[in-house]
């Protein structure tokens, strides 16, 4: 495989926004273990912003520091803003991922987009209009 | 990171080159760089160099009156046993046994014959990693002309049943091969008296240098090549021979087997040491096969709720280099298949640790170890999801 770059190993080694939020107003949980990695993240919205986010992730280095890069990309964020984050521009903000772990970031834009879709559901009774994660073709549980 | 000392704990991958291996090898890069195929003299003694390094591994395999083909690699013996024997026999039959533990070098050749109309059953593991040659005798048809079980698993260590399974193959008419990459120079092998008829072994293994590897073929089982070409290795492995590389192979075997017994009783007692200390101080572990008669210097240990890799990671930040699974398999994102077959469920697997010990290390690296591995997985467990979880339940 090819190596991670530094941004990679810095958010891994000290992933930034690990753990939970205590009456979160979305949580979103992706993956599964079975294929190696869960992504959990709590958000907290306040007026339609996204005030704080924290996350939980079984998995591997790129599992691990784009979940630390996600939360930190949506902070300060408006919920219409976060919703245009793509996985592609959470990978670019840590420098590139190998190949085979692009999939990591895809687990990161789902993540976001299930605790939003969390936070909807609770706010509006109605979620994400055909909101489901992306199938991971890296595997077939 | 540079003036860190190494602790080097993957010897199945990979093992240095002994310095009198080195030495032996040395001269035939330069002075005697000879073809040994060559007429003039100093190809003759290359050509001797060649045919003394196959006799000395002949009788230190006790391989009689077989024949010790120099190959490129442990992967190429494979291909040629599996490959080279199906190719030639197939008159006789189109099915072949092998098991569902095996390194992919056997697996994939298996499956390339698939595609050129054999059949190929791949027998299970018990859970503690073992072939049984009760489900060999099942699987064995009028058609079946080969059965190929690794000796022992790059894994997890397990050793299998060799002789009992090679008595089957034999009861009926099929051809034995092994995969001894991972015993040859670890475990005492004696080719005519265990009944195997192929075996496929690896320099780099047993510290010779990669690039070099053997076939040993029973003098009655006929091969096709798979290399084709000059008439080098009776014509059975065309290609310059690799002259270095089969000095060093023939000096790293002999030095392997004259240290064997003392050294694998020292890498035990590591190896014990280490697996004891981390299944005490790490909850939720397990070493896989730990039943089973394994390779001394070898432990699989699965660390529940984290992932492999994230293990490594921090692993190599402190100097420590283990694998995960398999290192062959880090390219891809499935779990271990060893592990799997052996019912070690896939959210599991991939939480997986193989120690594997050589001849340098110490109790200063298990110490290592012991030392840095238990914060690690508090660490990750402290962000993971599926611990939260678990601790849940628990409560």
């Amino acid at each position: 495989m090819e190596p991670y770059s530094e941004k990679v190993m810095d958010h891994f080694m000290n992933p930034r926004n690990v753990g939970e939020i205590e009456n979160a107003s979305g949580i979103g949980q992706v993956g599964n273990p079975v294929c190696g990695d869960i992504m959990k993240m709590y958000i907290t919205v306040d007026n339609g912003v996204i005030t704080n986010a924290k996350f939980k992730t079984f998995g591997c280095g790129a599992a691990i520091s784009t979940s630390s890069m996600a939360t930190e990309l949506i902070i300060g964020k408006t919920i219409e803003e976060a919703l245009t984050l793509t996985n592609k521009a959470v990978a670019q903000a840590l420098d590139g991922l190998p190949a085979i772990k692009m999939h990591c970031s895809v687990l990161a834009e789902d993540a976001i987009r299930s605790a939003i879709n969390d936070y909807l559901v609770k706010t509006t009774g109605t979620g994400l209009p055909g909101w489901k994660p992306h199938e991971d073709e890296a595997c077939q549980a | 990171m540079s003036d860190k000392r190494i602790v080097y704990l993957d010897h199945n991958a990979t093992t240095a080159v002994a310095p009198d291996v080195l030495e032996a090898m040395l001269p035939y890069f330069t002075g005697k760089f000879a073809n040994p195929m060559s007429i003039y003299s100093i190809s003759q003694d290359n050509r001797k160099a060649v045919e003394d390094a196959r006799e000395r591994i002949s009788r230190l395999l006790g391989a009689g009156d077989g024949r010790i083909v120099f190959s490129g690699c442990g992967s190429e013996s494979d291909n040629q046993a599996i490959i080279g024997f199906a190719m030639a026999n197939r008159a006789k039959g189109k099915h072949i046994v092998t098991s569902s533990i095996e390194h992919h070098a056997v697996l994939n050749s298996c499956k390339y014959l698939q595609k050129q109309g054999f059949e190929i059953t791949y027998l299970p593991v018990t859970n503690d990693g073992l072939v049984r040659p009760s489900d060999l005798e099942k699987a064995m048809t009028s058609e079946t002309i080969l059965v190929s079980i690794m000796f022992a698993n790059n894994e997890t260590g397990v050793v299998e049943p060799i002789e009992e399974l090679a008595k089957v193959a034999h009861a009926h008419n099929a051809v034995f091969h092994t995969d001894a990459v991972q015993a040859v120079g670890k475990l005492p092998i004696d080719v005519s008296k265990m009944g195997i008829d192929l075996l496929t072994a690896s320099a780099h293994k047993f510290y010779g240098p990669k690039g070099v590897g053997i076939l040993y073929a029973n003098r009655k089982v006929r091969l096709d090549p798979i290399i084709h070409g000059g008439e080098q290795e009776k014509g059975l492995r065309a290609g310059t021979e690799n002259v270095p590389g089969i000095v060093g192979i023939a000096a790293a075997l002999e030095k392997a087997l004259a240290d064997r017994e003392s050294e694998t009783s020292r890498e035990k007692t590591l190896r014990d040491r280490l697996e004891r200390e981390l299944l005490a101080r790490i909850p939720e572990s397990f070493a896989n096969g730990a039943k089973a008669e394994r390779l001394s210097n070898t432990t699989n240990i699965t660390i529940k709720y984290i992932e492999g890799e994230s293990m490594l990671l921090f692993l190599n930040a402190s100097g420590i280099c283990v694998s995960s699974g398999s290192a062959c398999t880090s390219g891809s994102l499935e779990p271990s298949h060893v592990l799997l077959a052996m019912g070690v469920p896939a959210e599991h697997a991939h939480g997986s640790l193989r120690f594997s010990f050589g001849r340098d290390n110490t109790d200063a690296d298990v110490d290592a170890v012991i030392e840095k591995l238990p914060a690690i997985v508090e660490r990750l467990r402290a962000m993971s999801p599926v611990w939260e979880d678990h601790l849940k339940e628990g409560r």
